[in-house]
């Protein structure tokens, strides 16, 4: 048994369970197996250990989340963290400007069968409210033509731990999932379409008032 | 193992046990035939329902035989996840976020008062000390807008999930007297107020003509309330006088205001469910929607039948 799944089945799921306990729509609509992209709004870095055991263990070693590198490599005890317990795949944000491709891993992990957890909007932002999504899961699009791209809508989270919070307040969350994205090859469409099925997926819970 | 066998009490819990276990295999039987013999009707949610009252039995059973310590935590537990449903329920302000993490920490203190039996601070912890702490903490942020409806739902949330039902664990600490232990008398609490929620579902379905509240639970019927009431009598008189110290004459009065306030406690719930607009609580339990859709009786009960207890008898 990996490091990773141990973490998960002694730590993560029972800390998720008292502190978040997730209430989780249609998880018949997970992907049952790799390649598939995992795509959800952002709010907190319980998203990703919540997307995550929202698998079971025999498959945790191949569910991996996209994550910038310059924040989660940046020092020795998180970079370990992030590697050897989470699984990132490093994304180099402004990578394109070097010219390099910054979601080169994400690619190589979709063309080895990972199960590719993703977060259009780039990063955690304002708790609750949804951002632009950027035109990167365009581009993965794109390239995996044959990949089913699921939308996962998560509330909750960014209440239990904000961006900038340090001690996570006890909420019930959801995850609502969604069908896999219809394709366009036209970027604004694309986008477009994806956001709409975030707020449609909203649209099925009822969530009180939070400002 | 063995001591834990000696420590399951004698004679009426275990018949008490006996007996609700068989009563729910025969409600088990009687779905699965209800299914099959109505395929035109759709019984998921009433199966789905009875095997959530398994599951909660026997956690419930084993948790008031193992010990004091676990039946209080497993108490704790409960007000935890009923508080954290409240709080996930109500609109909360982005500025209260530390104020909810002082009110969750009411939980274990409000045990630990039960356990260490300091009746006193059980008393007047959360009407007075975490009355006066979190309009406090609320201050310290200086946020004004909206100060009332946060402080009052917060408080309010405070007294039903964690205030009311702890004094179901403090049944736990009363004296022994007249053979009955702590865990009897919650046993007695429990049954009474849960079969008393079944008798009054289910004489609405059978019967139920009549609305009694239809702008706050449009499924609640006067035959329900009168036939579950009745029941839940008859069930009092039944038990009482194997369970708790009540004579006759105090069952007489408990058989009437016990199903009385579980209906008002289950009918406050409702109001506050639809206000915010939603149908159930959470969705922790299958078939019951979520925990505080399931204590929300016991709520009004618990307090009320410990302080008749408490009054009459300790």
């Amino acid at each position: 048994m990996s490091l990773k799944r141990l973490f998960f089945a002694l730590l993560v799921r029972p800390f998720l369970l008292v502190v978040t306990g997730t209430n989780v729509r249609h998880a018949e609509r997970l992907p049952a197996r790799g390649p598939a992209l995992l795509v959800g709004n952002h709010n907190s870095h319980l998203d990703t250990v919540t997307l995550m055991s929202l698998f079971p263990g025999r498959l945790l070693d191949s569910v991996r989340p996209a994550a910038a590198a310059d924040y989660f490599l940046k020092s020795g005890p998180l970079a370990w963290f992030s590697r050897n317990l989470i699984g990132i795949i490093p994304v180099t944000r402004g990578g394109r400007a070097a010219g390099e491709d910054p979601l080169a891993g994400v690619s190589a992990a979709l063309e080895a069968g990972t199960i590719v957890i993703f977060f259009p909007e780039g990063t955690r932002g304002e708790p609750e409210r949804l951002k632009e999504i950027r035109s990167g899961i365009f581009h993965l699009a794109e390239r995996h033509a044959s990949v089913p791209i699921v939308p996962v809508f998560l509330h909750g989270l960014g209440k239990a731990l904000p961006k900038g919070a340090f001690l996570p307040v006890p909420f019930f969350c959801d995850v609502f999932v969604g069908e896999p994205l219809e394709r366009s090859s036209e970027k604004d469409a694309f986008l477009a379409g994806l956001k709409a099925r975030f707020e449609a997926l909203r649209a099925e819970g009822t969530f009180p008032e939070w400002e | 193992m063995n001591e834990v066998l000696e420590r399951i009490p004698r004679g009426p819990v275990l018949y008490v046990f006996a007996g609700v276990l068989g009563l729910l295999a025969l409600s088990t039987i009687l779905g699965a035939l209800l299914a099959r013999l109505r395929p035109d009707k759709d019984f998921r949610e009433l199966n789905a329902r009875i095997r959530s009252w398994w599951l909660m039995a026997v956690v419930f059973m084993l948790a008031i035989l193992l010990s004091r310590a676990v039946s209080l935590v497993f108490m704790a537990f409960l007000s935890f996840l009923a508080l954290k449903e409240y709080l996930s329920l109500i609109p909360t302000r982005r500025a209260d976020r530390s104020v909810l993490l002082w009110a969750y920490l009411a939980v274990p203190l409000q045990y630990l008062w039960v356990w260490v039996d300091w009746y006193g601070m059980f008393i007047i912890f959360i009407p007075v000390y975490m009355f006066m702490l979190i309009p406090v903490r609320m201050v310290l942020h200086g946020q004004t807008e909206g100060f009332l409806p946060a402080a009052g739902t917060l408080h309010w949330g405070l007294m039903t999930t964690v205030f009311t039902l702890s004094h179901m664990a403090y049944l736990l600490q009363l004296p022994e007297k007249g053979g009955a232990a702590g865990a009897s008398l919650v046993l007695f609490l429990v049954l009474v107020t849960q079969l008393n929620d079944v008798a009054q579902y289910t004489w609405g379905k059978l019967f139920g003509r009549h609305k009694v509240m239809p702008t706050v639970s449009p499924n609640k019927t006067y035959e329900g309330l009168l036939g579950g009431m009745a029941t839940s009598f008859l069930l009092v008189l039944l038990l009482a006088p194997h369970l708790t110290p009540l004579t006759r004459n105090e069952s007489l009065v408990a058989g009437f205001f016990l199903p009385l306030a579980g209906f008002l406690g289950d009918v406050s719930v409702s109001a506050i469910k639809r206000d915010i607009g939603v149908k159930d609580a959470g969705s922790l339990i299958p078939g019951h929607g979520g925990v505080l859709d399931r204590v929300n009786s016991l709520t009004f009960t618990a307090p009320l039948f410990f302080h008749f207890l408490r009054f009459l008898h300790f």
